[in-house]
């Protein structure tokens, strides 16, 4: 792995989102500038998406000197692992703890990035990214627009792991996506699995945009996969078809994919209804031309997400969805997502958009 | 735990028991802690007051046992006829907002000497936060009288290309980072910027300014300490004058003032006269070698009063005494000290007063007469700059719009003010 990710030292791309969009899953990206004789571009090992965020960490080090990760207990390797060995590495410069401040560490990362230089922050858990709240809405979002584009703190990804993760209560659950979906200027990505994982953060860290970067921690250890061990992007702002269906289009991103992906698939064998399960892997500004495309096909759409049912982004994609596709729908949107309580400890499985709840709603479309 | 077993126990009875060595102790949130027998309460109002760093008195004289600055008279011209020209923009910047010209303007009557005597001291390179009380630190770094009159007027001209309120200057080419309304957000973005200087490894420091009442922000506890555990060479210059707004300092905090906070961060500080230019300039060269040697942060507060309102939405006679105002800019007026200073030195005298005050007076209205002539940024340039490029959500809302202002050209074609 090192190997792998020293041969691709080079300097840090600005590159645009890539053209080449429909590839389903495989849609990743050789980054240029990779010494392409060194190394088996298909290589691959067997990752967790800690260890993919790690990996990802680690060529952003090494690719472009002015980056710096921080954050609250880092420096030891992170409560969830993502940093270990990274300072290490690169050292106690580049790599370090914070005060236990969250507005100081957005506003510490705004100033690093608005003289031009990269930064990675990690918010320990999403339900603590509010204090920051401020510094990221008001102050990262708008930065280069109110500066009529003389400043900007495009170079900084705040990375926050998010989701249920089955004990978690109120604050160690929330996905608090919807909140930063109403502030342009930020975008905000949440990726589904470890190769999905480190393409999209390590185009979070080169994109010339503030981005807010969600991490299911309930896939930190259990999703496992062979991920490129080289140096790759997939491109934000585009959706994926994760499995192409006629019948319902199923929308979902995070760590709830892997619920809409056995739902999908019970669908489909128990009752026969093909879904196309699209997978939005940036929620904003988010793929609307591939989620139409796909329900003016099917006539039918479910959007799915842990987030609580009002205000959370299902609304946006069904009203985006209603708007376009009005001639081709043939049932009423279902969202199937959070209920509208603080996320709960003890009956959390009851809360949850779990597979079973999405299969009603899927069916419930289907036979409208 | 270790801490309580009863061999450590019986270690600290026998170093107890042995005197000196039983007096302290390492915790590991205190360093090496002396053990006290008398119970006692700090009073913080029982300690002595920060002291005001100063080296004119209110006639401009040097004080005996002060020292004057080395300070050259090319530079101190310079400071004098910013301050000049600073008070002939806000004079008429203020009546031009009263006159509805322009939607908004905030002056900084009273602290022109914040302004320049730190500009001074400063290196060009050095990279500017601010509240928006600063002008005065934009202008000594070159910032021309058309440049803030296109802002204020939110013209083609504007370098934010007409997005934000007037006063929110900023300037990539002066490194002086665009003003923004949250108070205090700009405090710990001044810490990264200073930590991003420290690794380039070059000469130059980050410097943020904030009043008093934005110290009360939680980005203010959040910016000093970081900058003291990150080691960050900066320094935080607050203007205290005395009023957020309405609210006098008294409800604003209870210590003594904002520089006795520092000492709580580990943050080397000092308190200064604000209407003293000299001392500010000394203090503020003083705490850049300082940080710049050293790695570490310094706060200066700087005592002033705010002569002028809070903004031209307020009006500040309703919950203070024009007394007070008065005694304030006729006693302790920082323009009057520095020039006399001046002329003491043969560096000015009342005809270059009469000129220079009639010069500024005139370019601040040729440039606003300029200003108000030019026509606004054009519509696209409302979508641009969101993002570094356009999302498609975007492209298709300007398309929309574009669309809709041809269909209803007589609505939009009336004055929006």
């Amino acid at each position: 792995m090192r190997r792998a990710a020293s041969a691709g030292l080079r300097a840090a791309p600005r590159r645009r989102p890539l053209s080449a969009r429909r590839l389903g899953a495989s849609a990743w990206s050789a980054s240029p500038g990779r010494a392409a004789a060194a190394e088996d571009p298909e290589e691959t090992k067997r990752m967790n998406l800690f260890s993919a965020v790690n990996d990802a960490m680690r060529i952003a080090l090494l690719t472009d000197e002015s980056a710096v990760v921080f954050g609250e207990d880092v420096a030891f390797g992170g409560v969830f692992r993502c940093s270990v060995g990274l300072r290490e590495e690169f050292g106690p410069e580049r790599v370090f703890n914070t005060p236990l401040c969250e507005q100081g560490i957005a506003g510490f990362a705004i100033g690093y990035a608005a003289m031009g230089r990269t930064a990675v922050a990690e918010m320990q858990f999403a339900d603590y990214i509010f204090p920051a709240f401020d510094q990221i809405v008001n102050e990262a979002a708008k930065y280069r627009y109110r500066s009529g584009a003389q400043f900007n703190c495009g170079s900084l990804t705040f990375r926050a792991p998010c989701g249920a993760v089955g004990h978690g209560g109120h604050y160690h659950s929330q996905s608090p996506e919807a909140y930063f979906a109403g502030t342009p200027g930020l975008k905000i990505v949440m990726p589904r699995s470890p190769r999905e994982a480190k393409g999209l953060l390590l185009a979070s860290i080169r994109d010339p945009n503030p981005v807010v970067f969600f991490e299911p921690k309930i896939l930190y250890r259990a999703a496992v996969e062979d991920v490129p061990v080289g140096d790759y992007e997939i491109p934000l702002g585009v959706a994926d078809i994760v499995r192409p269906g006629t019948h319902v289009t199923v929308v979902g991103y995070g760590g709830q994919m892997r619920v809409l992906e056995e739902a999908v698939r019970l669908a489909e064998e128990e009752h026969g209804i093909s879904c196309e399960l699209i997978d939005l892997r940036t929620v904003l500004p988010w793929d609307r031309e591939l989620v139409c495309e796909s329900v003016q096909k099917t006539g039918r759409l479910v959007v799915s997400h842990e987030a609580p049912v009002t205000g959370g982004f299902a609304g946006e994609i069904s009203a985006a969805v209603q708007e376009d596709c009005f001639l081709s729908l043939e049932a009423p949107v279902q969202r199937v997502c959070g209920l509208d309580t603080p996320f709960p400890l003890v009956h959390e499985k009851h809360y949850l958009p779990n597979v079973i709840k999405v299969v009603e709603g899927i069916k419930k479309v289907a036979e409208y | 735990s270790p801490q309580k077993s009863p061999q450590n126990l019986a270690a600290a009875a026998a170093a107890a028991a042995a005197g000196a060595g039983g007096d302290e102790r390492a915790y590991p949130g205190g360093v090496q802690l002396p053990y006290t027998k008398t119970l006692q309460l700090v009073d913080p109002q029982a300690a002595e007051k920060w002291p005001v760093y100063r080296v004119l008195g209110l006639e401009g004289q040097v004080l005996a046992g002060a020292a004057e600055p080395d300070l050259d008279e090319e530079t101190a011209r310079k400071m004098y006829r910013t301050l000049v020209r600073l008070q002939a923009m806000d004079v008429i910047f203020y009546s031009a907002q009263r006159q509805g010209r322009i939607s908004f303007y905030m002056t900084s009557t009273g602290e022109e000497a914040t302004h320049v005597g730190s500009a001074a001291a400063l290196d060009a390179g050095d990279v500017m936060f601010a509240q928006y009380r600063e002008a005065g630190t934009l202008m000594y770094r070159g910032f021309t009288l058309q440049q803030f009159a296109d802002h204020c007027f939110s013209n083609e001209g504007d370098l934010g290309k007409g997005r934000q309120m007037p006063v929110h200057y900023g300037c990539e080419a002066l490194n002086f980072h665009t003003i923004s309304s949250p108070l205090a957000t700009q405090i710990p973005q001044a810490v990264g910027a200073g930590y991003a200087l420290k690794q380039k490894g070059g000469d130059n420091i980050s410097v943020v300014y904030f009043g008093e009442g934005a110290a009360s922000e939680g980005d203010f506890h959040a910016a000093l300490n970081f900058s003291a555990t990150l080691e960050v060479p900066m320094i935080f210059f607050c203007r205290n004058n005395g009023y957020a707004i309405s609210t006098p300092v008294k409800d604003q905090y209870r210590g003594d003032g904002i520089v006795a906070r520092a000492p709580g961060y580990g943050v080397t500080a000092i308190r200064v006269d604000g209407n003293d230019a000299l001392a500010v300039y000394q203090a503020v060269a003083e705490a850049r070698a300082y940080a710049l040697a050293n790695n570490r942060p310094v706060l200066i507060e700087a005592m002033t009063y705010r002569i002028g309102h809070h903004s031209t939405s307020d009006d500040s006679t309703r919950y203070r005494s024009v007394n007070e105002i008065q005694d304030w800019a006729t006693h302790d007026e920082p323009g009057f000290r520095f020039r006399t200073w001046l002329e003491g030195k043969g560096w000015w005298n009342e005809a270059e007063e009469t000129a220079a005050r009639q010069e500024e007076r005139m370019a601040v209205l040729k440039a606003m007469e300029t200003a108000e002539n030019k026509g606004p940024p054009p519509l696209d340039s409302l979508f641009e700059d969101v993002y570094e490029e356009m999302p498609p959500n975007l492209a298709r809302q300007k398309r929309e719009l574009l669309e809709h202002v041809q269909r209803h050209p007589e609505f939009y074609e009336k004055p929006h003010h």
